[in-house]
């Protein structure tokens, strides 16, 4: 069987997919990749079905040694990514060859990267799915994060030699954080909870994501948002993204290892188009609401939709000239041509 | 009254009302029963809470307006497929000592003997009114009024798996250890979350639940089924009474 060995494990590398469906009843989160954005298109350039288990990497990833011919990619944040030293673009498939050492190196830019290989990894699945929720100590390797020394199984499938260098086009990248980030939302579930002026300064207010910040939930500082006095709500279940409002009035936004049930009011939820750029988000990273309806929700989610139905450019899209200028003569690289 | 409340562009909340009530509650999981017998294509799971029934859905697939007509349809509507009767599982408990630490404070809130608490306790039967927070963790109500005492002022670092708890007017049972601020009363040997299983946990919400005493000896031998994977906790069927 192929595998990757496991020569660091990085600051916390888990095995994500596309989620957990249908055990939240039972009080099982739904976990699952943070950026789905970025982990679906990881699978599609290796030539994979968009929700197979990959890697998702967290600030500083791990370094993986290859034991067979194995195609990979890595998406999502920037880090340093390298094969024996020398660096390898990331939104590209890449071929490893028997010996090959990966190294994913320190995050540049976003917080998470996703690396999927050829065929998927081949951990087993539990209830359905083989991402790690490392609460409840299931899925991935032995519902932990990597660490050196593991052994990561890889799928079987086809030749896919071919597809090395395929690449995503700029225009369809996954959005990074920038310096204030604007998150969009929808009013509700309990926006009437709150009085008009918290409403109000949730879209005004600058949001900074806390130290307290992790898979299951971001824990947000600004200005509080308080609650009208005398509400409460029984306890229900939580829709991703959800912002929800403790007494403290500092918003907690819940995410992919979210807890199932909860009796805080949320205030708002963020559209499941932007709750990718929040998967790209640190601590310290600075966050501005907007407020859109249902059917401006609906239609982001459509063109991100679309653009994940899009294909990777082949490599024959890639052009190379020599152009002379003033007795001058460059060697040109193109990367991408845009037709 | 019944409220579509959204939770982003791809959750609908079905809200029956925001009180802990038998009643509310018996509404919720009726209309998530009646969802998981017609499915709908979109619809991608339900869960069902105290008063209300969130319902997770691929909007590119199922329109929120036909979600809503879906939902509004089976709410009133009496489903002869539905279930006539319920079933009551026996849960195993050994109270007090190292295995129930706050049954003798319990007992000292409230007026009563250790011997009347764990009488109380077990006397009744619980309906599972949500699983939550946590894998496998049953929202127990039925409890008796009595019994009523506040959360822990400091919670505990680590509840032990099994133990069987009570707060305020609920009762529930710790799956996996955890931290935890109910109050401890004793602990089951039966393993409510078992994720290699399917489903992969013992209880679901709108079942019952009663809890028998257990000696320790009886405690030991049925822990060791469980580890065995042969102990099958009793189950008894009784007519569900209409509200």
């Amino acid at each position: 069987m192929k595998t990757l060995s496991v020569l660091a494990g990085g600051l916390l590398t888990t095995v994500q997919d596309c989620g957990r469906d249908g055990l939240q009843a039972f009080g099982v989160p739904v976990s699952g990749a943070m950026d789905t954005y970025s982990l679906q298109w990881a699978n599609k350039l290796v030539g994979n079905d968009r929700c197979l288990a990959a890697l998702e990497m967290t600030l500083h990833g791990p370094s993986l040694r290859a034991n067979a011919h194995i195609l990979v990619a890595v998406t999502g944040g920037v880090f340093t990514v390298a094969v024996n030293g020398r660096p390898v673009p990331q939104w590209e498939a890449v071929c490893l060859a028997p010996g090959d050492e990966l190294t994913c190196g320190v995050a540049v830019r976003g917080a998470r990267a996703y690396l999927a290989v050829a065929g998927g990894l081949a951990v087993p699945q539990v209830m359905g799915s083989r991402s790690t929720f490392l609460r409840g100590q299931v899925g991935g390797l032995d519902g932990r994060a990597l660490r050196t020394g593991d052994t990561v199984p890889v799928g079987e499938c086809e030749e896919r030699a071919l597809l090395a260098g395929c690449f995503v086009p700029k225009s369809l990248l996954a959005p990074l954080p920038l310096a204030v980030n604007t998150v969009r939302v929808m009013s509700g579930p309990q926006d009437d909870l709150f009085s008009r002026e918290a409403v109000l300064l949730l879209e005004q207010g600058e949001y900074e994501v806390g130290v307290e910040s992790d898979r299951m939930a971001y824990r947000l500082q600004g200005s509080p948002l308080m609650r009208r006095a005398d509400t409460a709500i029984v306890s229900e279940g939580i829709a991703p993204g959800s912002i929800q409002m403790p007494p403290s009035g500092q918003p907690i936004v819940m995410l992919a290892d979210r807890q199932t049930v909860g009796g805080y009011p949320k205030i708002a939820t963020v559209i499941g188009a932007d709750l990718p750029l929040l998967g790209q988000l640190k601590s310290g990273d600075k966050i501005r609401f907007e407020t859109v309806t249902y059917q401006k929700a609906l239609m982001l989610r459509c063109e991100q939709e679309e653009k994940l139905r899009q294909q990777p450019c082949r490599v024959s899209s890639r052009r190379e000239f020599m152009v002379s200028t003033l007795g001058e003569t460059f060697h040109v690289k193109a990367s991408e041509v845009i037709h | 009254m019944v409220r579509f409340l959204s939770a982003g562009e791809s959750h609908l909340i079905v809200e029956f009302g925001q009180a802990v009530d038998p009643v509310v509650n018996q509404a919720v999981h009726a209309l998530d029963w009646r969802l998981k017998a017609c499915p709908l294509v979109g619809l991608v799971e339900s869960v069902p809470a105290y008063a209300s029934l969130l319902v997770a859905y691929d909007p590119l697939v199922l329109p929120l307006e036909t979600l809503i007509a879906h939902c509004s349809e089976h709410l009133h509507a009496g489903d002869a497929a539905e279930p006539q009767v319920h079933e009551t599982i026996e849960i195993p408990v050994l109270y007090g000592g190292e295995w129930g630490p706050d049954l003798s404070t319990v007992a000292g809130r409230v007026g009563l003997t250790s011997e009347e608490v764990i009488a109380r306790h077990a006397q009744v039967v619980y309906t599972v009114y949500m699983m939550g927070f946590m894998p496998g963790f049953p929202y127990l109500g039925g409890l008796d009024r009595r019994l009523c005492v506040p959360r822990l002022a400091m919670p505990r670092t680590k509840v032990p798996a099994g133990s069987v708890a009570i707060a305020e007017l609920q009762a529930g049972i710790y799956p996996l250890e955890s931290p935890g601020g109910w109050h401890l009363l004793g602990r089951t040997p039966l393993r409510l979350y078992r994720p290699e299983m399917s489903p992969p946990v013992l209880l679901r919400a709108g079942q019952r639940v009663r809890f028998k005493q257990v000696a320790l000896n009886e405690y030991a031998h049925i822990a060791a089924e469980v580890a065995a994977g042969k102990y099958v906790p009793p189950v008894t069927q009784e007519a569900l009474v209409t509200a």
